[in-house]
């Protein structure tokens, strides 16, 4: 057996510090440990997207990491992530997720690190994260059904009423508790002559089913599918949904509505040529830029009207999650942690940027009183967190769902039976989702 | 015969680049997609082996049978009107005239912008309220249209996209033809007391049929391929009214992720474009002839 050394003791001294280091890195949290190392981030181009752009180098100077942004916009950027996630090799090691749309796919996949073990690790994991701050609905609506986290939930998208003050008030009309009174109100305000309307919404195919939803959401039923997870979207209450759609639509919006996504719908609102709109609060922040909007200052914001059984609001919304396949899982989930830690979501709160996740913004009071927002936006917003319910249904041909439900609704704002295009449609896609059904 | 074969041997390793890059580019992603049409497969789901049943079950889909008498239709107009216009702007533009030069450049403008950024600029003149078309058609007392926000106006209006964007193309192509005609048949005709009308229509049509022909299969194929207007503009929409068979294919494969069935759209596509480009190949050699 050989005995300490000359040579062995000097090499362990010089060693030492290194040890001592690394040892010290095990059991305390550092934000520097990975710096040098450079990760990519794969987002959607929306309001969040810009605020982490914008504030990119915040996080390269305390991490020393490189981050390399992508920002793609929603529709490509959905099916973008699913092609990359599907080729086992994706290119970014942090992905924005669209819960409502591709939850189900990403998780039956495993497609994404559970997060759990993450944030259990105090080594990685930074002692002021406080996972608890995270709205509970949404630690859920992160949570696949067996329990694994691989996102981590990053803002809500509620469904609002936005109207125009303005015109409301020269006819003298209330914000509208139900939508009885909704379209009461929006034919009162109507003026054809002068391309003033009562009402705007989305009429364009998959993109209107979430505002058809929203009257669902207050019938008695509800869902979409059931609990034995089969589709109701043909039952009285689906149809009584489809007719209020058809109303709105077809009778108080204006001509060409067929055709409008959201930013037409903006675009409307914003040109003070109609008097109600819902839509997800994530579009207010244009709404109240004066150089952008004629109607700024002067809207107003309330929770969507009541349906007769039940008042719930639609809620979409997103996580960021790791790529099982990334070799860079330790600096990705220090990015998580910095985009979606406290600063960052009060930021995306008091730019009107969407819902954060996190509960603590919305008791900043300091942030609330110099935002350019009123305090009823503010107000709408916690309200609407009270009454939300998920706005599509948690199954994986989520977009073939809104394609077919979405042709039945738009024909039936040319003038097609609600029942019949409900029937039709309803036919077509059961085949459809039992057959994903029987995959999962 | 023996020298021959060594000039071969010799040879045969300069062509090895050339069907490397052959096979892997267009050889092997055919082979591919042919193989995966015979697969149910949705992204991220399991393959099951399902041999001809995706082709079977397109003669039987409704929608991609209405997708493609669609395609048909936007094909026929966005070919037709653009050689008559792109004919007529030739035939302007061969006389001579002051400031030729310049009206050419401006004419061949469209040509130029990238088809998004068209698709774009057009989405908002048309906008039924906010749109300047409309606000032009009030000037003059003309009642709004929908454009591309009705299903009954859609595709004409996608056309007229088309054709503000493509006829420089044909008028160029036919100019062309235009500058190389001979003379000689004309001075005759002027002797024998020919009409303009008359020369048009027995010389210059005629001669000019080569070209014209060329014109045909570039925009034949060009229309069938459309895609980013429409997609830019309607999506496919109002509803299915502008759902053209590539934006079908586009919702199968990467909004439904339906793999396999969107390989079997494209194996049968691909077949109609190739039968379509013969049919057109063959007329142009009798036109030759």
């Amino acid at each position: 057996m050989q005995g300490i050394t000359r040579r062995g003791t000097v090499l362990g001294t010089l060693a030492a510090p290194m040890v001592v280091e690394r040892v010290g890195a095990q059991s305390a949290f550092d934000w520097r440990r990975f710096r040098g190392e450079r990760i990519e981030v794969s987002v959607q181009l929306s309001p969040r997207g810009n605020l982490l752009t914008q504030h990119n180098r915040e996080f390269e100077e305390l991490t020393g990491i490189r981050a390399g942004v992508e920002v793609v916009p929603e529709q490509q950027h959905r099916q973008k992530i699913i092609i990359e996630y599907a080729s086992g090799r994706p290119s970014f090691d942090v992905g924005e997720v669209s819960l409502h749309v591709n939850k189900r796919q990403v998780g039956r996949a495993r497609w994404n690190t559970d997060i759990r073990a993450l944030i259990a690790d105090q080594t990685l994991t930074a002692p002021d994260f406080d996972f608890n701050d995270f709205g509970q609905g949404m630690r859920e609506y992160a949570t696949q059904a067996d329990g694994r986290m691989d996102t981590l939930p990053a803002f809500a998208d509620y469904f609002i009423l936005y109207y125009n003050k303005e015109l409301l008030a020269a006819r003298n009309v209330a914000v509208p508790t139900n939508f009885d009174e909704m379209f009461d109100s929006a034919k009162r305000i109507e003026d054809r002559g002068r391309q003033i309307y009562g009402h705007v919404g989305r009429g364009l195919k998959n993109a209107n089913v979430v505002l058809w939803s929203s009257y669902l959401l207050g019938t008695t039923q509800r869902d979409m599918i059931n609990a034995e997870r089969q589709l109701i979207t043909d039952t009285d209450d689906a149809i009584w949904a489809t007719r209020q759609y058809q109303r709105f639509l077809r009778d108080a919006s204006p001509p060409g509505s067929i055709g409008f996504n959201w930013n037409e719908c903006q675009t409307t609102f914003m040109q003070g040529r109609a008097a109600m709109w819902i839509d997800g609060i994530g579009f207010a922040a244009p709404l109240e830029d004066p150089q952008r909007s004629r109607v700024a200052g002067k809207v107003g914001y309330a929770v969507v009207p009541r349906g007769p059984a039940n008042h719930h609001c639609a809620l979409f919304g997103a996580g960021y999650g790791i790529p099982e396949a990334s070799r860079k899982k330790g600096p990705a989930w220090l990015y998580l942690q910095w985009a979606l830690g406290k600063q960052m979501q009060t930021r995306m709160l008091a730019a009107g940027a969407g819902v954060p996740a996190r509960l603590s913004p919305f008791t900043n009071e300091e942030v609330i009183g110099q935002s350019r927002f009123p305090r009823e936006f503010f107000a709408t917003l916690q309200a609407s967190g009270r009454i939300a319910r998920a706005g599509l249904p948690e199954i994986l041909p989520v977009t073939e769902f809104r394609d077919v439900i979405g042709t039945a609704l738009t024909n039936t704002i040319g003038g097609a039976d609600p029942v019949a295009e409900m029937r039709a449609a309803t036919a077509a896609f059961k085949p459809i989702l039992e057959r994903s059904e029987r995959e999962t | 015969m023996t020298s021959r074969r060594n000039y071969a041997r010799r040879y045969v390793w300069f062509v090895v680049p050339a069907a490397f890059a052959v096979v892997a580019t267009i050889l092997f992603p055919w082979l591919f997609t042919i193989y995966v049409s015979a697969f149910d497969w949705r992204l991220g789901g399991a393959r099951e082996w399902v041999g001809f049943a995706n082709y079977t079950k397109l003669f039987t889909d409704e929608r991609f049978g209405w997708a493609m008498l669609r395609t048909l239709i936007y094909t026929a107009m966005a070919v037709v009107f653009p050689l008559i216009l792109g004919l007529a702007a030739a035939l302007v533009f061969n006389q001579k005239f002051p400031l030729r030069g310049l009206a050419r450049t401006v004419f061949i403008l469209p040509m130029m912008a990238t088809p998004v950024a068209v698709a774009l600029v057009w989405t908002m003149m048309f906008h039924p309220q906010l749109g300047v078309l409309n606000w032009l058609l009030a000037q003059v007392g003309i009642p709004p249209s929908m454009w591309v926000y009705s299903p009954d106006t859609v595709i004409p209006t996608l056309v007229v996209v088309e054709v503000w964007h493509w006829t420089p193309l044909v008028m160029l192509l036919i100019l062309g033809g235009l500058a190389s005609l001979p003379g000689d048949p004309y001075e005759a005709a002027k002797i024998d007391g020919a009409t303009p009308l008359q020369c048009f229509w027995h010389i210059t049509l005629p001669l000019l049929a080569p070209y014209i022909v060329v014109a045909l299969i570039i925009r034949t194929i060009d229309a069938l391929k459309a895609f980013d207007t429409i997609y830019v503009i309607t999506q496919g929409g109002p509803g299915s009214a502008s759902e053209t068979i590539n934006i079908f294919l586009y919702l199968q494969a990467f909004a439904f992720y339906n793999v396999g069935y969107a390989s079997a759209v494209v194996v049968v596509f691909f077949a109609i474009i190739l039968a379509l480009a013969a049919l057109l190949m063959w007329t142009r050699q009798r036109v030759r002839v």
